[in-house]
């Protein structure tokens, strides 16, 4: 489409340098050099061939095209970024091939070694492209469209007629039409004494900010790219579930996990904390889609800044709550069953709700571990119990899958347990996962009949322990929600490069950036003849469109006159070979052009020669 | 935005209405390809042989580098009635001499399309255009009745997602064909893909009406969703202008160097428009449709951005759209680099096509991500 090829075709017409100048400066794209010479000896010689080479057009193609590339493992094999466990399981599975993938960082596509590298050579060469680019595209703002070339006919798409009106007239009232329709027009080429030689002619130019749409989308790309840079410097990122009732503030110890960019000071945590009043979950009874989500709702009361008040509002899926510069979304929900543990001794050991993490999203299914570290034996020794449960929002058996939840809310809801004693391993001082349970150094309870002891409770059912172990009550029932709180700086700025971006592309592709030229001379019987000519940066069907219409209006002002006898049209050329061209002018022919293709092929050549 | 009312349960029997419009219109669609097929078969009885002769002379013209080809687009206007101050006369136009950069064929008229100026054939064409139409009226009736019976928009799963997406290319090609755009000869691998992929809507995908999960009901996600299906529509005509290219730039190149293409490549290819029409189609729909499709990821990461707190995941559906985004930048650049217009531009053009349905149909069925609807 654009410039090297209009550039090129001028070349090859041979129509002379004036007609390349017309073409030229109508875009800040770099000339391709298709030439990769071997550069100049010389470290200097060496680094300017180097950067010639990284900010030219062939170079940024070739990283585009490797960054696309680049992308998509990252998709096929599982990443640590968005999936942890996933990336687990899998090099659970493949042990020599993970390792491979491990050290070819395939596991952190987006963060590799050789990621980053295609993307900053790439960002370099768009920097090494736009700042020239942006120098000239100012020139080119403060210089004039170049004035007509001498042969007009040379041009994309040209017409020509002849009027009565005079050369001046013509010239004056091309202008006020051009200026009208918000062309920038040059001053206007006086057409000569007696209105005859070459003629006098006006250039116009239209479509500027193409260019500059071109250079504020790149200079976006740029923008974009340092905002997501700094949002992986500086943002930050936790977890915290919440059961009914309970609260949270934002300080890094309420966290159950924590991570930040590099540069991010937990100095910066904003100053709150809300309370989970309530939580609604609603799912569809009916039909194939029985089970899917329909409805999530916390309800929080929240406070802001150190003395700020408490202030109600809901959190929904895709409706966050924002406090100063952090904002606080709910990524997941789960049962948590209240539980009362008594020990040997018939005292309270353990009470409160304990979450249980759904294992499957249909009939949430859940697991969890009770630990109850404060306890002792009918003999009033110190041990500790550990309770491995599924919980069943209601509950369902079936041969293949055993024990599971038919449907996501509590309609028949079950608590199943395993129970050990012995030591948790909680006070070796290793922090440890509250929802797994480590029973290495601990033994599991055996009913009487010296099966393993398993206990399904319904809420507000007992069990006893085996040997007065104590007892396990099953109180009821509690929600929990998790939140996710986020700071991510630079999101602003990414949005806003974004939305220049759009702008910036739409004014690039959908604006298109053309010449015009209208060159009046009187012709050799007196009659004015009016040359018209167009050139885009790119061909374009509606070109010689614009053009028709402009000569069209411009006919109002320089109506056609009568072809004068015998100028048979087709067959013409204006331009006839031993013309020079230079310096007689162009006397001949004057009639409207209709050329064939026949015809006009002889032109290259025959002009070739006045060069 | 409210949550959804769970007690606006789905109207059944719209929906199974919904479902009946939708095998009507493909039984229309059906009757269409068979009509195109008849357009084509009847039209290649007329022997074409234009690009030969266009090739020919220009070779024996041997201008090499530039070329006219008279009149273009301006021809069809020559004499024009205007009122000028003095009453009603007829001026003659302008006419306007078009010329071409070099290297591009540019005097190889286009096709006369499938019909081939056969008779018989071009009225099996209308025919099949009018029952385009009616099929397309069923079809957008069948989205309609669906989007009534969910109360919202109708594309909140991949069958609902598939049946917009064709509705969306048969709209865009009728539009063409009302801008008088000479758009017939995509009619029959355009309605061929439509009926594949309504096939495979009802078979594969098909999905009870229902409402959405939580996390889909976000107007960012209408306008994603939405701007998606348009510029999946958009970008589909413009790979199937650029495959064409390919093969009629290749037939073309054959003739220039004198070769003779086999009997049938030559009566289907001559019928098509030539190979920088084509091309020059291809880069205007996916130019155009560029923007756009920034702006869908935009809106997308918008969306992420409220339902899980990052606008930007790298998880497989976005990932996918990032890799099509960047294709079609390849492709863009490479229209404005030395040596890599052309075929090579469109082979780019074509693996960024294959990246955009990869991401509609292999990401939804293959990968276990934040994307995968409701259903499937
Ligand atoms: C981050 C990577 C880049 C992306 C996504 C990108 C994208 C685009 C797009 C979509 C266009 C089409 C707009 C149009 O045709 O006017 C374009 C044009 C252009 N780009 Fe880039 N670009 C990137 C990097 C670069 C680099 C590194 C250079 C410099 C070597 C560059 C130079 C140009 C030029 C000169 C044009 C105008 C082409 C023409 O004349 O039509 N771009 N770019």
């Amino acid at each position: 489409m654009p410039t090297a090829d209009v550039g090129k075709a001028l070349e090859n017409t041979r129509a002379g340098a004036e007609e390349q100048e017309a073409g030229g400066r109508i875009s800040t794209a770099p000339r391709e050099d298709s030439s990769v010479d071997v550069p100049a000896l010389g470290p200097v010689g060496w680094a300017r061939w180097f950067w010639r080479q990284l900010t030219s057009m062939r170079v940024a193609l070739i990283l585009l095209f490797l960054l696309s590339l680049a992308a998509v493992p990252g998709s096929l094999i599982p990443q640590n970024g968005a999936n942890v466990f996933a990336v687990r399981n899998f090099k659970e599975r493949n042990g020599t091939l993970a390792e491979v993938y491990d050290r070819l960082q395939l596991f952190d596509v987006y963060s590799s070694v050789w990621f980053s590298a295609i993307y900053i050579l790439l960002f370099v060469s768009l920097i090494g492209c736009i700042l020239p680019r942006s120098w000239q595209f100012i020139g080119q703002l403060r210089s004039r469209p170049p004035r007509a070339p001498r042969r007009l006919t040379g041009m994309p798409a040209h017409t020509t007629w002849r009027t009565d009106a005079e050369p001046e007239r013509v010239l004056r009232a091309a202008r006020i039409l051009l200026k009208g329709r918000r062309f920038r027009t040059s001053p206007t080429d006086p057409p000569g004494p007696d209105g005859s030689g070459p003629g006098g002619s006006v250039a116009a130019e239209k479509g500027y900010l193409r260019e500059a749409g071109n250079l504020v989308f790149h200079v976006s790309l740029i923008v974009m790219l340092i905002a997501f840079a700094a949002g992986q410097l500086w943002n930050s990122e936790g977890g915290k579930l919440i059961v009914e009732g309970d609260g949270f503030s934002n300080t890094l110890v309420h966290y159950d996990d924590f991570t930040s960019g590099s540069l991010y000071d937990t100095e910066d945590l904003d100053v709150f904390g809300f309370t989970l009043e309530e939580f609604h979950a609603s799912f569809e009874r009916t039909g194939p889609q029985r089970g899917t989500a329909r409805t999530f709702r916390a309800d929080v009361s929240y406070w802001e800044g150190a003395d700020g008040a408490e202030k109600k509002t809901s959190i929904e899926v895709n409706h966050p709550l924002k406090v100063g510069d952090s904002k606080v979304f709910l990524v997941g929900h789960g049962y948590a069953p209240v539980v009362t543990v008594t020990d040997g001794q018939g005292k309270m050991a353990y009470r409160g709700p304990v979450p249980f993490l759904p294992q499957e999203s249909l009939g949430l299914t859940s697991t969890g571990v009770i630990k109850v570290t404060d306890y002792r034996d009918k003999d009033g020794e110190k041990e500790q119990l550990g309770f491995q449960g599924i919980f069943t929002p209601t509950y369902g058996i079936d041969a293949e899958r055993g024990p599971h939840s038919t449907f996501p809310e509590l309609d028949y809801p079950v608590l199943s347990l395993n129970a050990f004693h012995g030591d948790l391993g909680v006070d070796a001082g290793l922090p440890q996962n509250v929802y797994q349970l480590d029973t290495d150094k601990m033994e599991q309870f055996k009913a009487e009949d010296g099966d393993l002891f398993r206990a399904d409770l319904r809420p507000g059912e007992s069990v006893e322990l085996p040997d007065g172990a104590g007892t396990l009550t099953f109180d009821r029932v509690e929600q929990w929600a998790s939140f996710q709180v986020s700071q991510e700086p630079g999101e602003g700025w990414a949005l806003a490069g974004a939305t220049a971006a759009v702008l910036g592309l739409a004014g690039s592709l959908f604006i298109r950036r053309r010449r015009v030229w209208v060159r009046a001379r009187r012709g050799a019987d007196g009659v004015t003849v009016v040359e018209m000519a167009g050139l885009g940066r790119s061909e374009s069907a509606r070109l010689p469109e614009e053009l028709g219409d402009l000569a069209f209006a411009l006919q109002d002002d320089a109506p056609p006159a009568a072809d004068p006898d015998g100028a048979d049209p087709d067959g013409e050329d204006p331009a006839p070979g031993g013309d020079t061209g230079r310096s007689s002018g162009r006397d001949t022919g004057g009639s409207t052009e209709d050329v064939p293709a026949a015809t006009e092929d002889a032109g290259p050549s025959s002009r070739g020669e006045n060069e | 935005m409210n949550p959804v009312d769970i007690a606006v349960a789905a109207n059944e029997s719209l929906a199974e209405f919904s479902n009946l419009l939708i095998k009507s219109a493909m039984a229309v669609y059906a009757l269409a390809f068979v009509a195109h097929i008849v357009e084509w078969v009847f039209g290649s009885r007329s022997k074409v042989a234009r690009t030969a002769a266009a090739l020919t002379a220009q070779g024996a013209g041997r201008s090499g580098d530039a070329r006219t080809a008279a009149a273009g687009k301006g021809a069809d206007k020559v004499s024009v009635t205007v009122r000028t101050s003095g009453g009603t006369e007829v001026l003659e136009r302008p006419r306007v001499v078009t010329r071409s950069a070099p290297g591009r064929r540019a005097g190889v008229p286009d096709g006369p399309g499938a019909a081939g100026g056969d008779e018989r054939g071009d009225l099996y064409g209308r025919i099949a255009v009018s029952l385009t139409v009616l099929a397309f009226l069923l079809h957008f009736a069948a989205v309609l009745t669906r989007a009534l019976s969910v109360q919202r928009a109708p594309w909140g799963n991949m069958y609902e997602f598939s049946t917009a997406f064709s509705m969306v290319v048969v709209g865009a090609y009728l539009a063409f064909l009302v801008a008088k755009k000479d758009i017939r000869w995509i009619g029959l691998p355009l309605v061929t893909t439509v009926l594949l992929d309504l096939g495979l809507a009802i078979v594969v995908f098909y999905t009870e009406s229902d409402q959405l999960v939580p996390a889909l009901d976000s107007y960012w996600m209408w306008i994603h969703v939405s701007l998606a299906i348009v510029c999946g529509a958009l970008f589909y005509l413009g790979a199937v202008s650029t495959l064409l290219y390919l093969f009629r730039d290749r037939h073309e190149a054959k003739l220039e160097a004198g070769g003779r293409p086999g009997a049938f490549a030559t009566s289907v290819l001559e019928r098509l428009p030539s190979s920088a029409s084509l091309d020059g189609f291809a880069y205007r729909i996916n130019a155009a449709v560029f923007p756009f499709w920034t702006f869908t990821i935009i809106a997308g990461a918008i969306w992420a951005e409220n339902a899980w707190g990052r606008y930007w995941g790298w998880d497989p559906k976005e990932t996918w759209s990032f890799i099509t985004w960047v294709g079609y930048a390849a492709y863009l650049h490479a229209r404005a680099t030395a040596g890599w217009k052309g075929r090579k531009a469109a082979y780019l053009a074509l693996i960024a096509f294959l990246c955009f349905l990869f991401n509609y149909y292999g990401v939804n069925i293959f990968f276990e991500g934040l994307h995968s609807y409701g259903g499937v």
